[in-house]
């Protein structure tokens, strides 16, 4: 017979999927109930909201028990890193549909809304340029200008690229203290893009008319840097765990799929953010 | 059925009764959940389309408001698209891939239950729209912008709903992919594993790369409805042709996820009943990806007449035509596996068979539908219909027949009612060409989908279709007296259940023991 830790850990049954499934009902529907108007959405999506904390907390702190108490062994790591790789391949997919969106928008139908038959009909005097609030709308907004906030985002964000690599280099030396410092300068360099963002955020809406509905230039702009922003504030929710974590001095240089796979997310909301300042923001 | 422990676990305590389904984290059960899962919406969506036919038995209005009748034809297809032939092939590859690869489960058992249980959530909401002010979404299972944006308080439901079985399927494919790739047996090599394994792992990549565009696209749907956005609308410079584009950029790889799996079963029957390995095995392993990657280049074919340049035309079109050809070489390998085999013909094989005539002249269709200036005429008539329900009805479904014929003794460990499973296939397969088969002939007239009402000439064909369609409706419920009776007794089933079975799944007891492979067998 082999010994506990040559084998595969199978988890035994646990209720935490359930509690997942029920937030998930509740948040959705208090979300519906909202959206038309009736009163206790906002009470119901509340309610979900907690009950997803809940399962959160206690299904990743089930997890992490079960990593600390050494049940992974190489072949559950392995498992973990080809579904963290697919996971974010699924997210790069996401993305991909609102880059869709903006990129058919600016190559097709904004030019084929001032052009031809569909001009002379519809709109003759629309003048199709990018950006724009689209033929039909009376609304007038400033575009985000490129070489202002964004540009320093695009380098703070680059910048906590290099400090969760110099953290993982402490890891892997096992230098704690380097590990910790260069956490909390990611986690910090995080907090202050959202910071930024938020501030640009309430110029947008505040100062320059540019709003989620401002045509398809504000469609595409929110959504895009929207979700975006999504991603870096669970990233930084991540870097923060892993940060406790380090402090309460879990990993093991040869052995933290943890940190890896919250490294490998926040290069992914890197690398799409570089692909947001050029083509939502610079051209 | 007792939870039989082959190897006794002290620290594991399996709960009972309904607990034990909440909470299970067993491949075996998660695969019979989904499969029950799967035959139950079955019947929700098959008893919508009874009353379709029903009121498309003549022309004028019999039973219903159009308004209804346009709710049924959206949530039948819905339903049966994500409630029926994805699930029930979900709960195939639960059951079968850990047997098939030697693995002792599912990579992640917990996630496993999630992918599961974030289904009946999304039952709820969908059979709940019915019951909302405004009824059921109507605009048709595609989804379209204007009319999605301006349904009411369902329709915002609806988007949920499409969320949560997007977050299902995506978890449930990264679990099948991690299993595939990281816990096969020793020896059991890629190009070892059994078509079925293959077909699912290719699966399961279009779903990873399709269920997040389509969740994208809702999501754009919900906030054009509610926080004023103009994705789909021209005045802000928006298109709704631009939802068709990003719809059947998922669309197309869809219909390949509710075949591919199906391509696996039928892949592992064949060559049990002909008693000869599959022929050309690499080529079919070849042709799937090749399927699988064109399909995402071909979604223009869904779009002839909304307005493309002569160019774009072209392409789909020739692309379209392209996938005819690894879909040949896969019909060529069965036709070849069956020839001067030594066959025998129970029920799996009989629904294997008809699979491979019936699905062919489904893929024929298909060739008519993507000429361009042909579609352009069938386009929205129910030669569409025709095509569609010949490759997912005697094509998925069917294999879905076949497939649950051929495991259930390995899962339950009796045999089935074979005279009952013959009796099931015969009336389904005459009635399903009763019903489907004069829509190309209605189609080819002109008569338009999703339309409670119908021009007089239209009326024969459309009362053959009808008859056919309660006979095949009531043909399913022999199905359901199958399955209760199998799980309950019946002769007992042997270790290898099949003569000519080949694969580690028939070295296992009958029924399979709860826990399996927890030492890896070794594949030579
Ligand atoms: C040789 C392979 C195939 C070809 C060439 C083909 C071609 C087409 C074309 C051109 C259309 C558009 C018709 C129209 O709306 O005017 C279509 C529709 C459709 N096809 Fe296929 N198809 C093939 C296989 C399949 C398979 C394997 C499935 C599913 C298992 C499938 C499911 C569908 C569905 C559901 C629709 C209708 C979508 C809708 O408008 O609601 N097809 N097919
Ligand atoms: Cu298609």
């Amino acid at each position: 017979m082999e010994t506990h830790q040559d084998r595969y850990y199978l988890a035994p049954p646990s209720h935490w999927p359930i509690v997942g499934s029920i937030a998930l009902m509740l948040l959705a529907f208090g979300f519906v109930m909202d959206l038309n108007g009736m009163g206790n959405g906002k009470l119901v999506m509340l309610a979900g909201a907690g009950v997803l904390l809940f399962m959160l907390f206690g299904w990743f702190g089930t997890v992490i028990r079960e990593s600390e108490a050494g049940k992974y062994n190489d072949q559950v790591d392995l498992s973990f890193r080809w579904s963290m790789s697919w996971f974010i391949f699924s997210e790069v997919m996401f993305f991909a549909a609102f880059f869709g969106a903006l990129f058919y928008t600016r190559t097709i139908s904004v030019p084929g809304l001032g052009s031809g038959e569909t001009m002379l009909q519809l709109w003759p005097h629309y003048t199709a340029t990018w950006p724009t609030a689209g033929p039909g709308l009376a609304s007038k907004f400033t575009p985000m200008e490129a070489w202002g906030i964004p540009a320093i985002n695009t380098l703070l964000l680059l910048t906590s690229g290099l400090t969760v690599t110099w953290a993982h280099w402490g890891l892997k030396k096992n230098n704690r203290t380097q590990l910790v410092l260069g956490l909390i300068l990611t986690v910090a360099l995080g907090m202050c893009f959202l910071g930024l963002q938020a501030y640009e955020y309430h110029e947008a809406y505040t100062k320059l008319g540019l709003t989620l509905g401002a045509g398809v230039y504000g469609a595409t702009f929110f959504m895009l840097t929207g979700f975006h922003g999504f991603h870096v504030t669970v990233g930084t929710i991540m870097l923060i765990v892993i940060l406790f974590r380090s402090m309460a001095g879990h990993f093991k240089p040869s052995h933290h799929f943890a940190f890896e796979a919250v490294s490998w997310y926040w290069h992914f909301v890197d690398v799409v953010w570089l692909l947001l300042f050029v083509v939502v923001y610079w051209l | 059925m007792d939870a039989t422990h082959a190897h006794d676990h002290g620290h594991d305590h399996h709960p009972s009764g309904l607990m034990r389904w909440i909470k299970t984290t067993n491949h075996k059960d998660i695969g019979t959940l989904y499969l029950w899962f799967a035959l139950i919406m079955f019947f929700v969506a098959g008893s919508m389309a009874m009353m379709i036919r029903a009121e498309l038995f003549e022309p004028g209005m019999q039973f219903m408001h159009p308004e209804f009748f346009n709710q049924l034809t959206t949530m039948h297809g819905l339903i049966m698209i994500f409630g029926v032939i994805m699930p029930a092939f979900t709960g195939f590859a639960n059951w079968q891939v850990p047997l098939m690869i030697g693995a002792p489960d599912m990579a992640f058992p917990r996630m496993n239950n999630w992918s599961f249980w974030l289904l009946p959530v999304a039952a709820i909401f969908l059979i709940g729209e019915f019951f909302l002010p405004g009824g059921a979404v109507a605009g048709g299972w595609t989804m379209y912008p204007p009319l999605f944006i301006q349904g009411g308080m369902s329709y915002d439901l609806n988007i949920f709903a499409v969320h949560i079985m997007g977050a299902s399927s995506i978890m449930g494919s990264i679990n099948i992919i991690t299993t595939i790739l990281n816990m096969r047996a020793p020896g059991m090599t890629m190009m070892k594993m059994p078509m079925f394994v293959w077909t699912w792992l290719i699966t399961a990549y279009l779903l990873i790369a399709t269920m997040p565009v389509l969740a994208g696209a809702v999501t754009m749907l919900l906030t054009d409805r509610h926080f004023g956005t103009h994705f789909f609308n021209a005045a802000g410079g928006g298109d709704p042709v631009m939802f068709q584009h990003i719809f059947w950029f998922f669309g197309h790889p869809e219909v390949y996820i509710l075949i591919l799996p199906a391509f696996g079963i039928i892949s592992q029957i064949i060559p049990t009943f002909a008693r000869k390995p599959l022929f050309g095995y690499a080529s079919m392993v070849y042709a799937t990806g090749s399927i699988a990657i064109l399909s995402f280049i071909v979604w223009g074919h869904h779009m002839f007449t909304v307005g493309m340049p002569a160019a774009g035309q072209l392409f789909f079109m020739y692309s379209t035509m392209l996938i005819a050809v690894p879909t040949g070489v896969k019909v060529f390998n069965w036709v070849a596996t069956m020839w001067k085999g030594s066959m025998t013909f129970e029920t799996p094989m009989l629904f294997a068979v008809a699979f491979v005539c019936l699905f062919t002249m489904g893929g024929f269709s298909g060739l008519v539908l993507a000429i361009t200036p042909v579609d352009i005429q069938l386009q929205d008539t129910y030669y569409v219909v025709a095509h569609f329900h010949y490759v997912l009805v005697s094509g998925a479904l069917f294999s879905i027949f076949a497939g649950a014929y051929y495991w259930l003794p390995k899962w339950t460990g009796h045999m089935y009612d074979e005279k009952l499973g013959k009796l099931h296939f015969w009336l389904s397969v005459i009635s399903m060409n009763i019903l489907f088969f004069p829509m190309h002939f209605l189609g080819l007239a002109g008569m338009p989908r999703r339309i409670p009402d119908y021009a007089l000439q239209f009326t024969q064909f459309n009362q053959i279709a009808s008859i056919g369609g309660f006979i095949f409706g009531a043909s399913q419920l022999i199905f359901l007296i199958v399955v209760l009776k199998a799980v309950r007794g019946g002769a007992k089933a042997t270790d290898k259940v099949w003569e000519g079975a080949e694969g580690l799944e028939w070295t296992l007891p009958s029924p399979a023991p709860y826990h399996t492979f927890e030492t890896a067998p070794m594949v030579k």
